[in-house]
C-alpha cells in the first residue's frame, strides 16, 4: 500500500510529479548558484584584523551590473516555471471519455462514496473505500455535509476540498493497478487523522465484478446466531445510523453497511478488517478512535457475539 | 559616549502646530486608515454575499425603507458647514467660537444619533435572519459606533474647553477633530449606498 | 546651519542631568505601570514574547515526542488539536509579529535620533492589551480550555454548530487583542518614522532597517483590519446568531478563508520584513561597509510590501476557485521571488566586497542566507497552483514555513538580540555560548525541518495527532524529533548566556561593534532621554562619517518633555511639540478594555456595559493636561 506523490498511478499524478521535477532542478539550479557566491564572498577576504576602519564611499558598478544579471536570471526561471505550471493546470482540467461518476461526501470523520455511473438501479453506495477500473477516467463530485474535507489520494492526482454548501469536482485517470492509501487533507477537527481512504485500481472486469456483488442486497443471515444478530442491529441503536440494504435498517447518518465485511479496513482506515477488530470496534469504539460519532452501544456478550457474526457475514 | 558638537538650535521653531504638521493629527489619520480599510473589506463582504444569491435582498425580504436613511443623510451632511467653520475658528485660535462650535457639534452629533436609531427599525431586516441581514447590520454598527465615539470625544472636549484654560494644543485637538468629523461624515456614502441602493439595482 | 561653538562639558552634563529627571520614570511599581519610555516598554514585550516562545517551543516539543513513532499514545486527539492550535497561535500572534515590533519600538527612536516614540501612552497601552491576549490564550489553555481549530480558524469548524464551548471565542478574542496591540505600535512606528526622524536624515539616508519598519508597519495597518473583522464575525456567528458563515442561509464559508488569508499572507512577511532590516544591519557593520545596492534594497521591500497583498489566494487554489484567478495568483506569488532575490544577492555581495568580521551574528546571517532561500525556493513551489494540490496541507508545506519563518526570521532575530543586546542591557553575550547556540539551533533545524520535504511528498497530512506505521514516514518522524530537540538544547544555552550576562556588571561601551547606526551614538543602555541634544545627520553611515564627533542641534527643552517635528521626505525641522509624561490611564484603559473582550465572549451586553469603564478610562487618558506651551494629550 502506498501514500506517496513521488509513485503515481494516474494521469493526474504523473503530470504533477513531471512539474514537480522540473521546480526541483530549476530551483536547485538557483540554490547552488547563491551558495557558491556565498562561499566565494566568505572565502574571498582573508580575515580581515578586528575594528578595522569602515568603508564609506564606496561605488559598485560591476556588482550592481552583476545584479542585473542576476535578477534577469530569476524572471527567465519564473517565466519556465509559470508557464510549466500552468499547462500542466490546463491538462488537468480536461475532461477524460466516458467518465466514471462517484460522488464522494465527507463527513466526520469517513468518507460516503456513491457511484452514480449509468441507470440509478446500478448505483452503489460504500464507504471509505474506493475502486477504479484501469484506464477509465472517473468523474469525482466532492460535498460536505458538516465541515471542510479534503480528498487525497497523492499516487492518483491533488487533493480538492470538500465544502459544505459547494460542489467541487476533480478527474482521475488511473494507468496503474494497485492499492493505494488516501487521507483527509484538511483539519476537520478531533480525528481528522483517522479519516482515510482505501484505494484498488484494477482491471475494468475485475471492478465490474466487485461492482455487482456491492449492487446485491445484503446476504440473508446463514445461520440462527446471525439471524439474531440482525434483530439485534435492527432492536439496538445500530439501526439508528446505519443502513443494509435489503433489511429494514436505512438510516444514513453512517456509513453503510450492505457490504461491511467485503472491505479491508474499519472506521475509515482506523484498523484492518477483521472479524476480531469489528468486535473490538463495536464494544468500545471511543477506545479505538476517541471522539468518534460512533457510540457503545451496551450488549450482552451473546448479542455481541451474534451482533459481530452477522456483520462478519455481510460480504 | 560620542563626543557631540553644535551645528544648529531648534529653540526658534514654534511649539505647536495644526493638522499635518502635528503628529497627532497622523495618529489620526493612522487610525483612520485602520477603520478605512475595515470598512472597505466589510463593503466587500456585502458585495461578496450578494454576488452569491440569487436574488437581492434574500425573498421574501423587502430593500430598507428609503426616507429615514434620507433624512439622516442630508442632516449628515449638513453638519459638514458647522464642522468645516469650526476647524476655521480653531485654526484661528479663537476661543468663544471654537467654544460655541463645539457645543454646536455635540448637539447635532445627539441629534443625528436619534435619526440612526429609527433607521435600525426600517432597515427590514433582522441580523440574525439571514446572511444578508447580517451583513446590513454590520455596516450599520460600524458606522454607528463611529458616531457614537466621536460623539462622545466631543461632548467630553466640549465639557473640557468650558473649565479649563484652553493652549495652543487644545485647538489643534478640536482641528483634529473636525477632521475626524469630516471621515465619519464621508465613510457613511458608500454605506449609505451599499445598504440603501445595492438592494435597489439589480 | 552654521557652526556654533562647542559647549563646555559641564553644561552637557547640567542638560543631561535636568533631562534624566524630566524623562524619568518614578521608581517602583508605580513607576513600571505608568512608564511611557519605549525603552522600557520595548523591554517588557521582548521579554514576553520570549517567553512565550519558549512555552511554545516546548508545544512543539510534545507534539513531536507524540509523532516521533507511529501510533503514539502520548497525547489524546483533542489534547494534540489545542497543541498545535495554541503553538500556532503562539507563534504567530503573541511572538513572531510582537517581537519584530518590541526590536522596533527600542531601536527605532533610537536609530532617527529621537528622545521617545510619537505615541508613548499608545505604546503603553498595546502592551497591556498585548499581555491581556496572551494570557488569555495560555489561561484558557491551561484550562483545559484553548482552542483547538487550528491556528487559522477555519469555518464551519469554528462555527456554532461544530465547536460548541468557549474555545473558539477565546481564539477569536486573543487575536482581537494582539491585533489591536500591532495596529497601535505600527501607527506609532510609521508617525515616528516619518515625523521624527532627525534633522537631515531624509529618506535616501535612512537605515534600512527603519525602512523595513515602515514598510512593515504600513503593512500591518492595511492587513490586520481583516482578520478582525473576521474574527468579530465568527464570534457573532457564534454568539448572536448572524449567518456569515453559514451556507444554508445564504453565507459561505469560503468568504472566512478570503479574510483570513487576505490578512495571513501579509502576516508572514510583517513578521519577516522586519528581519530583512536585522540582516542588512548587521551586515553592514561586521562587513565594515555599506551594503551594497541601498536603493535596490529598498525598493525590494516596498516591492514585497505591495505585492503580498496580491497573494492570499494561494492559500486557497485546493478550494476548487477558477482556474483563471489561479493562474493569477501563482505568478503573483512567483514574482516575489525577484525582489526576495536582488536582497539576497545584495547582502552576499556586501560580504563579497567588504571585510567581513564572523561574530556571532555574523553567523546568524549566514544561516538566514543558506536556510532562507531553501525557504523561498519551495514557496515558488508551492505557488504553483497545480503542484500545490499535492503539497498543500502536507508537511511539506509546514518544511517550508519553517524554513521561512525560522530561517528567514528567528535566525535573523537571533542575531539582531546578539548584535543589539548591548544596547538593550548594557551587557555583551558571550561569543562562545553564542556560537554554540547558533550551531545547535542551526544543525538541529536543519535535521528537524528537512526531512519535513520528504514526509509531504510522501503523503503525510498536517495536523494529524498519529500515524500508521507501513507508509515509510517512521525515519523522517524520527529525525524531526532528534532534530527538535537539539533545538531546545540551542534554546537553553541561549537562555544560561542572557542569565549569566545580565549577572554582569553593566559596563558595555556605548558603540562595541563601531556600527554606523545613530543608536550606537548613545550609552548602553542609553539614558530616559535617548539624546541630550538631537543628531543632525548628513550621511547613510552617521558614526562612520566622522570618528571624532557627533554634529547635533541643541535648543529643546529640559524641564518639560519636547520633541522636535521634522519632515516627511527631507527631515527638515519644522516645529517643536509636548510629549506625554507618564500616565497611569493606558493601563486602566486596557484593563476596561480587557474586561469587554472577554465579557463579550460569554455576553454580548458586555459591549454595552463593558464600554462604560472604558469610555472613563479613555476620557481620563485623553483629558488634556497642559504642560509645556502647548500640552499634549495625545
Amino acid at each position: 500500500m502506498s501514500q506517496s506523490a513521488l509513485h503515481p498511478a494516474a494521469d493526474q499524478a504523473t503530470r504533477l510529479l513531471g512539474l514537480w521535477d522540473l521546480m526541483l532542478w530549476v530551483c536547485a539550479g538557483m540554490y547552488v548558484l547563491v551558495i557558491a557566491f556565498l562561499a566565494w564572498a566568505i572565502w574571498r577576504r582573508r580575515r580581515a584584523a578586528y575594528l578595522i576602519e569602515p568603508e564609506v564611499m564606496v561605488s559598485d558598478p560591476g556588482l550592481e551590473r552583476a545584479l542585473g544579471g542576476w535578477a534577469v536570471l530569476i524572471v527567465v526561471g519564473l517565466i519556465v516555471l509559470t508557464t510549466a505550471s500552468f499547462l500542466t493546470d490546463r491538462a488537468l482540467a480536461t475532461p477524460g471519455e466516458r467518465p466514471l461518476k462517484i460522488k464522494v461526501t465527507g463527513q466526520q470523520w469517513w468518507w460516503r462514496v456513491e457511484y452514480q455511473d449509468g441507470p440509478v438501479e446500478r448505483w452503489v453506495e460504500t464507504a471509505n473505500e474506493i475502486r477504479l477500473p484501469l484506464g477509465r477516467p472517473a468523474e469525482i463530485e466532492l460535498a460536505s455535509d458538516d465541515v471542510i474535507h479534503s480528498f487525497w489520494i497523492p499516487n492518483l492526482a491533488g487533493k480538492t476540498d470538500l465544502i459544505p454548501g459547494r460542489t467541487n469536482r476533480m478527474a482521475i485517470t488511473p494507468r496503474r493497478a494497485g492499492r493505494f492509501r488516501g487521507q483527509c487533507a484538511e483539519f476537520c477537527g478531533f480525528q481528522h487523522a483517522h479519516m482515510a481512504l482505501d484505494v484498488t485500481v484494477e482491471p475494468e472486469a475485475a471492478f465490474e465484478a466487485w461492482r455487482a456483488r456491492q449492487l446485491a442486497p445484503a446476504a440473508a443471515p446463514a445461520d440462527p446466531q446471525r439471524a439474531y444478530g440482525q434483530q439485534v442491529f435492527q432492536a439496538k441503536a445500530c439501526a439508528m445510523c446505519h443502513a443494509i440494504a435489503g433489511t429494514q435498517a436505512g438510516s444514513r447518518n453512517g456509513p453503510d453497511l450492505t457490504h461491511v465485511a467485503s472491505r479491508r479496513t474499519l472506521a475509515a482506515g482506523a484498523l484492518p478488517y477483521s472479524k476480531g477488530a469489528l468486535a473490538g470496534w463495536i464494544a468500545n469504539p471511543q477506545a479505538l478512535k476517541p471522539g468518534t460519532n460512533m457510540p457503545a452501544v451496551r450488549l450482552s456478550a451473546d448479542e455481541q457475539a451474534a451482533l459481530v457474526a452477522y456483520l462478519d457475514g455481510l460480504k | 559616549m560620542i563626543r557631540t558638537r553644535v551645528v544648529g538650535d531648534l529653540s526658534t521653531l514654534p511649539d505647536h502646530a495644526f493638522g499635518l504638521r502635528s503628529i497627532l493629527f497622523w495618529g489620526v489619520i493612522g487610525f483612520m486608515l485602520v477603520e478605512g480599510t475595515v470598512f472597505v473589506l466589510a463593503g466587500g463582504v456585502y458585495l461578496y454575499l450578494r454576488g452569491l444569491s440569487p436574488t437581492w435582498p434574500p425573498e421574501p425580504v423587502l430593500p430598507p425603507s428609503l426616507i429615514y436613511s434620507a433624512i439622516f443623510t442630508l442632516a449628515l451632511f449638513a453638519t459638514e458647514l458647522p464642522n468645516r467653520w469650526l476647524n476655521r475658528r480653531a485654526r484661528a485660535l479663537d476661543l468663544r467660537a471654537t467654544r460655541a462650535g463645539l457645543v454646536l457639534m455635540t448637539v447635532l452629533g445627539l441629534a443625528l444619533l436619534l435619526l440612526r436609531a429609527f433607521e435600525f427599525p426600517h432597515l427590514n431586516v433582522r441580523w440574525d435572519q439571514n446572511a444578508y441581514g447580517s451583513v446590513v447590520w454590520m455596516l450599520m454598527i460600524l458606522h454607528t459606533t463611529h458616531l457614537i465615539t466621536d460623539w462622545a470625544d466631543t461632548a467630553v472636549f466640549t465639557v473640557w474647553t468650558f473649565t479649563h484654560d484652553v493652549g495652543p494644543d487644545q485647538f489643534s485637538d478640536a482641528s483634529d477633530n473636525c477632521a475626524y468629523w469630516t471621515f465619519v461624515v464621508w465613510t457613511w456614502l458608500p454605506i449609505y449606498a451599499l445598504v440603501y441602493w445595492a438592494p435597489r439595482l439589480t | 546651519m552654521s557652526a556654533v561653538p562647542m559647549p563646555p562639558a559641564d553644561a552637557e552634563a547640567r542638560a543631561a542631568a535636568k533631562l534624566a529627571e524630566t524623562w524619568g520614570d518614578r521608581p517602583g511599581v508605580w513607576g513600571w505601570l505608568t512608564t511611557v519610555d519605549h525603552k522600557r516598554i520595548a523591554r517588557r514585550y521582548l521579554v514576553t514574547t520570549f517567553v512565550f516562545f519558549g512555552l511554545a517551543g516546548i508545544l512543539a516539543l510534545l507534539m513531536r515526542l507524540q509523532l516521533a513513532r507511529p501510533e503514539g499514545r502520548l497525547l489524546s486527539p483533542d489534547r494534540y488539536n489545542e497543541l498545535f492550535t495554541v503553538h500556532g497561535s503562539t507563534m504567530m500572534f503573541i511572538f513572531a509579529v510582537p517581537v519584530m515590533e518590541a526590536v522596533a519600538l527600542y531601536l527605532v527612536p533610537l536609530m532617527v535620533g529621537a528622545r521617545n516614540i510619537a505615541f508613548p501612552r499608545l505604546n503603553a497601552y498595546s502592551y497591556y492589551m498585548y499581555l491581556g491576549g496572551a494570557l488569555t490564550l495560555w489561561v484558557a489553555f491551561f484550562l483545559n480550555i484553548g482552542p483547538d481549530i487550528g491556528w487559522f480558524g477555519y469555518t464551519p469548524l469554528s462555527g456554532p454548530e461544530y465547536s460548541p464551548g468557549k474555545r473558539a471565542d477565546i481564539w477569536a478574542q486573543m487575536i482581537t487583542f494582539t491585533e489591536v496591540a500591532a495596529l497601535a505600535v505600527s501607527v506609532s512606528i510609521v508617525t515616528t518614522i516619518l515625523r521624527m526622524r532627525a534633522p537631515g536624515m531624509t529618506l535616501a539616508r535612512m537605515p534600512l532597517f527603519v525602512w523595513a519598519m515602515l514598510v512593515t508597519a504600513f503593512m500591518t495597518i492595511f492587513a490586520l483590519p481583516s482578520v478582525m473583522l473576521v474574527t468579530s464575525m465568527l464570534i457573532s456567528d457564534r454568539l448572536m446568531g448572524t449567518h456569515f458563515f453559514n451556507y444554508a442561509e445564504g453565507g459561505d464559508v469560503v468568504l472566512f478563508q478570503h479574510l483570513f488569508w487576505f490578512f495571513g499572507h501579509p502576516e508572514v512577511y510583517i513578521i519577516f520584513i522586519p528581519a530583512l532590516g536585522f540582516v542588512s544591519a548587521i551586515t553592514e557593520t561586521f562587513a565594515r561597509r555599506p551594503v551594497v545596492g541601498h536603493t535596490f534594497m529598498v525598493l525590494a521591500l516596498v516591492a514585497i510590501g505591495f505585492l503580498a497583498f496580491g497573494l492570499w489566494v494561494h492559500h486557497m487554489f485546493a478550494t476548487g476557485l477558477p482556474k483563471l484567478g489561479n493562474s493569477f495568483y501563482t505568478s503573483a506569488s512567483m514574482a516575489i521571488a525577484l525582489p526576495s532575490g536582488v536582497q539576497i544577492f545584495c547582502w552576499i555581495a556586501t560580504i563579497w566586497a567588504g571585510r567581513p568580521i564572523f561574530k556571532t551574528p555574523m553567523l546568524w546571517v549566514i544561516g538566514f542566507i543558506v536556510t532562507f532561500v531553501i525557504g523561498g525556493l519551495t514557496g515558488v513551489m508551492v505557488a504553483s497552483a497545480p503542484l500545490d494540490l499535492q503539497l498543500h496541507d502536507t508537511y511539506f508545506v509546514v518544511a517550508h514555513f519553517h524554513y521561512v519563518l525560522i530561517g528567514g526570521a528567528v535566525f535573523p532575530l537571533f542575531g539582531a538580540f546578539q548584535y543589539w543586546f548591548p544596547k538593550f542591557t548594557g551587557r555583551v553575550l558571550s561569543e562562545t555560548l553564542g556560537r554554540w547556540q547558533f550551531w545547535l539551533i542551526f544543525l538541529g533545524f536543519q535535521l528537524t525541518f528537512f526531512p519535513m520535504h520528504l514526509l509531504g511528498l510522501n503523503g503525510m497530512p498536517r495536523r494529524v495527532y498519529t500515524y500508521p506505521a507501513g507508509l515509510g514516514w517512521e525515519p523522517y518522524n524520527l529525525a524531526a524529533t532528534i532534530g527538535a530537540f537539539t533545538i531546545a538544547a540551542g534554546a537553553v544555552i541561549f537562555v544560561v548566556n542572557v542569565v549569566l550576562a545580565l549577572r554582569r556588571p553593566a559596563d558595555a561601551p556605548a558603540n562595541p561593534w563601531d556600527a554606523p547606526g545613530l543608536e550606537w551614538a548613545v550609552a548602553s543602555p542609553p539614558p530616559a532621554y535617548n539624546f541630550v541634544d538631537t543628531p543632525a545627520v548628513s550621511s547613510r553611515t552617521p558614526l562612520w562619517e566622522d570618528r571624532t564627533s557627533l554634529p547635533v542641534m541643541g535648543g529643546l527643552a529640559t524641564d518639560y518633555r519636547e520633541i522636535v517635528v521634522t519632515s516627511p521626505v527631507e527631515a527638515e525641522p519644522g516645529n517643536r511639540q509636548d510629549s506625554p509624561d507618564p500616565t497611569i490611564w493606558p493601563f486602566l484603559a486596557a484593563l476596561a478594555t480587557t474586561v469587554l473582550f472577554i465579557g463579550s465572549i460569554f455576553s454580548e451586553w458586555a459591549l454595552v456595559w463593558g464600554a462604560i469603564p472604558l469610555a472613563i478610562a479613555l476620557t481620563g487618558w485623553f483629558w488634556p493636561k497642559r504642560t509645556g506651551p502647548g500640552g499634549a494629550p495625545e
